[in-house]
């Protein structure tokens, strides 16, 4: 299995733990990455309230040069608002004729040509759909017995386009985790907003759904989230929202890595903001009953 | 603060380019039927002054100022819940942007200011091809003038150096994204 790599922005500065750790755990799992040279940023959430051809045409940029690149390879994309703004490309061109001219109209400045050749895949339908949990429980010999493990998906790897889990009661991850040897967490707040960027403008009403997200957490040694905006927003502000207990937030591969074996210093465990002793202690424990 | 940019990128926009903003938001919610299912699906909408099912309505009454004057679109946070279960099938979320352009272009003050978090990241694209995180809040920070904001900010700041964080993204696509801004810029009509 191979795929074309788009880490993101976040990924190469304050989310290095998930692109180590996304990379780590697809190496053990006999996935390939393949970097797409000179990417560049898709606008993440700013762009579409600046403007709605650059909102299309910076990921149309990686898509293009993923064409070229890497022909016939899906993109596999760990970031949910750069997986969005990526897919939305190909789907809005579908919908509307004049629009792919404009979008290479616009790449022709770089002398670049968007096709629509590229499928876009989140890291999370790749691990549950074309890996899968059998193929990720063959991997694993340090059974995370004994955790229980709170899965939050957040909105736009699952919303407005529902193409590899329930847009409203998503379940992709859970087979994952028990395949670790972890119980999940029986909750539902997997697909409520975090607040996104609220957290940078408007932090007061961000903070509401972070504390509603982390108070239904209450009794889950972890939650694991599969995109460094949800991260950020749900390990950072802790004290803010006002949580009385610190809830360890880790990314979903840094989970499947410590399964397989790896160090918590090779999963960058020691870069999340919120990590627990008494994960530690619980990780400890999985490791000595697998020794 | 240095700042050598002409402008604020893509505002303030000609009057054709509002019009056509516009035009396309009333679009995108003409077929609504005030079923109220946006608003109640809404995880921001308590801290709204117009419920989303109201504002769609005064839009398409063309009440525009009114509309403009409220800070329901700016709390939009982009989990499409609304897009996703709107009876009709309307791109709730893209109107909510769509308003956000129009509120940026429109010239308020209050409304600019608003925007300014979305400019300074996109102006930060612009120049490094990759955003850099620190160098877009440290402008943004600037541009808000607001010296308070920062300091609401020191204790996650301080997390993120603890933990070797603050780092400094790929330096090597700075100004690879130029020719393609300056291309959309003139497409869309914006100076
Ligand atoms: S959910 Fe759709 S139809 Fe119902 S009020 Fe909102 S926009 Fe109108
Ligand atoms: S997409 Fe925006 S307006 Fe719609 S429900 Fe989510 S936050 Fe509210």
């Amino acid at each position: 299995m191979k795929y074309a790599y788009y880490p993101g922005c976040s990924l190469e500065a304050s989310a290095e733990e998930y692109d180590v750790s996304t990379r780590e755990a697809l190496k053990r799992l006999g996935v390939e990455l393949s970097e797409i040279p000179d990417w560049t940023c898709c606008g993440a959430s700013a762009a579409e309230p600046v403007s709605s051809l650059l909102t299309l045409a910076l990921p149309a940029r990686n898509l293009a040069l993923a064409e070229r690149e890497a022909p016939g390879l899906d993109m596999l994309v760990p970031c949910s608002a750069c997986y969005l703004n990526h897919l939305r490309v190909g789907r809005e061109c579908a919908s509307d004729r004049a629009l792919p001219g404009r979008i290479n109209e616009a790449l022709g400045a770089e002398g670049l040509r968007y096709g629509g050749r590229v499928r876009v895949r989140h890291l999370l339908d790749v691990l549950a759909g074309d890996i899968g949990p059998e193929a990720v429980a063959a991997r694993v010999n340090r059974r995370l017995e004994g955790l229980s493990v709170a899965p939050y998906y957040g909105c736009q790897a699952l919303r407005p386009y529902a193409l590899f889990d329930d847009p409203e009661h998503p379940r992709s991850m859970e087979p994952l985790i028990a395949a670790l040897g972890a119980a999940v967490f029986d909750w539902d707040m997997g697909g409520r907003c975090c607040g996104a960027s609220l957290m940078a403008t408007r932090r007061d009403v961000a903070l509401v759904s972070v504390a509603a997200i982390l108070d239904a957490a209450a009794g889950a040694d972890a939650i694991v989230t599969v995109c460094p905006m949800c991260q950020m927003n749900l390990e950072a502000y802790q004290s803010q929202a006002h949580h009385a207990d610190t809830i360890s937030v880790l990314y979903l591969p840094q989970l499947l890595g410590l399964a397989f074996g790896l160090s918590d210093q090779q999963m960058l465990l020691g870069k999340n903001l919120a990590v627990t002793d008494a994960l530690k202690a619980k990780l400890r424990a999985c490791e000595a009953a697998s020794a | 603060m240095k700042n050598t940019r002409p402008s604020i990128s893509f505002t303030p926009a000609p009057l054709a380019f509002k019009d056509q903003e516009l035009a396309a938001a009333q679009d995108m919610v003409r077929a609504c039927m005030q079923c109220g299912t946006c608003t109640a699906s809404c995880p921001n909408a308590f801290a709204m002054d117009l419920a989303p099912r109201q504002m769609w309505r005064m839009l398409l009454f063309g009440l525009t100022q009114e509309v403009l004057e409220s800070r329901t679109f700016w709390l939009c946070s982009a989990c499409y819940s609304c897009t996703l279960r709107c009876p009709r099938g309307l791109p709730l979320t893209a109107a909510m942007a769509t308003l956000k352009r129009l509120a940026a272009a429109e010239g308020d003050s209050a409304n600019r200011k608003k925007a300014l978090f979305y400019q300074e990241f996109m102006h930060n694209v612009e120049q490094n091809g990759r955003i850099q995180e620190m160098g877009f809040m440290c402008h943004y920070f600037l541009a808000m003038h607001d010296p308070l904001l920062p300091l609401e900010y020191t204790p996650l700041g301080l997390k993120l150096l603890a933990k070797g964080k603050l780092r400094l993204g790929g330096r090597g696509q700075r100004g690879r994204l130029g020719p393609l801004f300056a291309k959309v810029r003139s497409m869309e009509g914006a100076s």
